[in-house]
């Protein structure tokens, strides 16, 4: 990896704390462009909430965030935004009463000139995402909980990708995916690093792990375990690391 | 102009899928005009009678302003119990100013006297409604509690402003907006009829143009047209109804009396479109407008769906909250005007239980208490229908305990259908 550039994203020692449990501690881990990064760890190891100090859904304790080598401020998703962070939720975060449209739009809504939301517009720019991603979504005018598992996951992903995100974070997103829509995900996800995109990826599939992301970030019980090159170890190094806690010898990075 | 537009599959539609209405709003009005007939037999015709749909009409303008507000409440998971008492507040406020502060200063009659009561009204019911809405959004305390609480120290401290007092006669200008005082007559009432039912045809117009613009599927043509007609024939029906109303002659004989003039032979003429129904008119409107057409009303929806899923859209629920509070209690104050304007003066229990009727018209309408679901157009119904039951029954002469009896357990009633429904139609319910 050329590690001489500067990192997109650098978490530089990371806490949180939730009455007394360190959730996150002093964890420090970085993106770099056209990279994707995995994050691993038993449930409960902090990467979700690690990620989310990021996506400015929780504020950290302590610690900073460079982007771009600048420091960033993120205390909300709307600073999160900002910075061209998008995050695609474990839970999806879609309102279930609102059609796939309202869902991709929420808090960033196309207005006509006199300043209402355009929801013809609205529908024809996610009948053309959808179109790219997902061809055989049908169902715009549904609210989106009729839609099956695999439709939901590409409105939250539609979303993510539509407003030319810079760093991506995927929280689990094939967790509720059959076979052919994790392969479709899995190309994308090549499709977005080959744009130049930053992608850190949280995944128990130690397979997925080995086939998508350059690196991998391990953590346990709040802390980082260690960062490895993909390519330099095994499946059995990584599950030492996640299990045992046990950093593989020499490929530490 | 007509082009065909794009049709995935056209396989037989039935009559209701072409024309695209909501069929629980067909319920609904189905339902409003089954009471009505039942009302009429019973009553020996009276109660579809002008003078009944006049007056059926101005009590339900100030629990249907309130309804539209409790729709948003309730959307956002919400509920707001002090609606009758913030009411009796903002009533208290301006029947003080106008009765007892202003004329002082301007002295009877003055012009500026309603502007002036009705801004104080507005920010009061404001006030009060942004604290509600900044204890719940900001402090957390749930909505219940604070509104709860609200019951009980508004209406009394409206009490304590107003030493007990029935205050009154009010302001006559500020007497407009309640009713019977307030009518714009005949003649201008055609001319609104014609103007929005032009505005009904244009709004489904330009819909229909904004489909085909993005080559989405449209319904037929006679859809379209019989959808058109309707609207026109009920916005002109109900306007045709008003102006068939007769002013009483004594009534009349007055007014020309108070001009200075004689009453000529065989006059006569007719209320029209009272000024409170306008208004509910032009709220409801607005307020579709609101939920449907601005970022607003989409976050409001968003919110009530999935709170965590707005907040982490980047949506500020919590000011979100303090928001749909504040319009709420504007629409106590805009109801509370209405209210004793009609009554022509401020007593103490003025609003009382019309927390419940709000919750149960907004409720009846369709608005879903677990949030997300719920429309404008159909609180208002819903508190048409509810003001129908509640007078039919005092026509016909039904005990003050079986009317009560009857409005709770249509409330029930009416939600236990709309699940039934929505089991129905595969909605989660």
């Amino acid at each position: 990896m050329s590690t001489q550039e500067t990192p997109l994203v650098e978490l530089r020692d990371i806490s949180i704390a939730f009455g007394g449990i360190k959730a996150v501690d002093h964890v420090t881990i970085d993106l770099y462009p056209g990279e994707v990064v995995g994050l691993l760890g038993h449930n409960g190891a902090g990467k979700s909430t690690l990620i989310k100090c990021l996506s400015g859904a929780y504020q950290m304790d302590s610690g900073a965030i460079y982007i771009n080598g600048n420091k960033a401020e993120i205390r909300n998703p709307r600073d999160a935004r900002r910075y061209n962070i998008e995050t695609i939720y474990q839970t999806l975060a879609l309102a279930d009463n609102l059609d796939a449209a309202s869902n991709l739009f929420l808090g960033r809504e196309l207005v006509t000139p006199l300043g209402f939301v355009d929801d013809a517009q609205m529908e024809a720019e996610t009948r053309k995402i959808m179109g790219r991603l997902n061809p055989n979504f049908r169902k715009f005018k549904e609210p989106v909980k009729a839609l099956s598992g695999g439709q939901r996951q590409s409105v939250a992903i539609a979303r993510a990708v539509y407003f030319n995100a810079k760093i991506l974070i995927m929280d689990e997103p094939t967790a509720a995916l059959g076979p052919h829509e994790t392969q479709m995900v899995a190309e994308l996800i090549q499709e977005l690093k080959a744009q130049g995109l930053g992608i850190f990826l949280i995944e128990h599939d130690i397979h997925n792990v080995m086939k998508l992301c350059d690196r991998a970030s391990v953590m346990k019980n709040g802390q980082l375990v260690g960062t490895v090159n993909v390519n330099e170890v095994t499946d059995e190094d990584i599950l030492g690391m996640i299990i045992l806690g046990k950093k593989p010898d020499g490929s530490v990075l | 102009m007509n082009k065909s537009a794009p049709q995935e599959a056209a396989p037989k539609r039935s009559l209701l899928q072409s024309l695209e209405v909501d069929t629980r709003l067909l319920g609904m009005i189905g339902a409003f005009v089954v009471i009505c007939l039942v009302f009429n037999v019973f009553t020996d015709g009276r109660f579809l009678t002008a003078r009944n749909i006049f007056n059926l009409s101005i009590q339900t303008v100030s629990v249907a302003i309130m309804a539209t507000g409790m729709v948003f409440v309730i959307v956002t998971r919400h509920i707001d119990l002090s609606v009758g008492a913030v009411l009796a507040m903002c009533s208290a406020v301006m029947g003080v100013m106008q009765v007892q502060l202003l004329p002082q200063v301007f002295g009877l009659g003055h012009p500026l006297i309603m502007p002036i009561t009705v801004i104080g009204g507005l920010l009061t019911g404001g006030l009060i409604g942004a604290f509600n809405g900044w204890l719940i959004g900001y402090q957390r305390i749930p909505a219940f509690i604070v509104t709860l609480g609200g019951l009980l120290i508004w209406r009394n401290v409206g009490w304590y402003l107003t030493d007990g007092q029935t205050l009154g006669p009010l302001d006559p200008t500020f007497r407009l907006v309640g009713g019977v005082d307030g009518t714009v007559g005949a003649m201008v009432s055609w001319v609104l009829g014609v103007i929005f039912s032009i505005a009904a045809v244009f709004v489904l117009w330009r819909a229909r143009q904004a489909k085909i613009q993005h080559e989405f599927p449209v319904k037929p043509m006679w859809a379209e047209g019989v959808l058109m007609g309707t609207a026109v024939v009920a916005i002109m029906g109900f306007i045709g109804i008003l102006n068939s109303y007769e002013i009483p002659v004594g009534r009349l004989k007055r007014q020309f009396q108070q001009a200075g003039e004689v009453m000529p032979e065989g006059y006569v003429d007719y209320y029209g479109l009272p000024i409170s129904v306008l208004l509910l008119i032009v709220i409801a409107v607005a307020m579709t407008l609101l939920a449907q057409r601005t970022r607003l009303g989409r976050y409001i929806f968003a919110a009530g769906g999935n709170p965590d899923a707005a907040e982490l859209s980047g949506i500020n629920t919590r000011m979100l909250t303090v928001k749909i509070f504040t319009l709420m209690g504007i629409l106590c104050a805009i109801s509370a005007m209405v209210a004793q304007a009609r009554l022509a003066n401020h007593t103490n229990d003025i609003g009382t239980l019309d927390e419940l009727r709000v919750i149960a018209a907004a409720v009846i309408g369709g608005t879903a208490l677990a949030g997300g679901i719920g429309t404008i157009y159909g609180a208002v119904l819903g508190a048409i229908i509810m003001q129908s039951l509640q007078s039919g029954m005092a026509m016909v002469g039904v005990d003050a305990p079986f009317q009560n009896i009857v409005v709770g357990g249509v409330l029930v009633l009416a939600v236990w259908i709309d699940i039934q429904y929505r089991k129905r139609t595969g909605e989660k319910v």
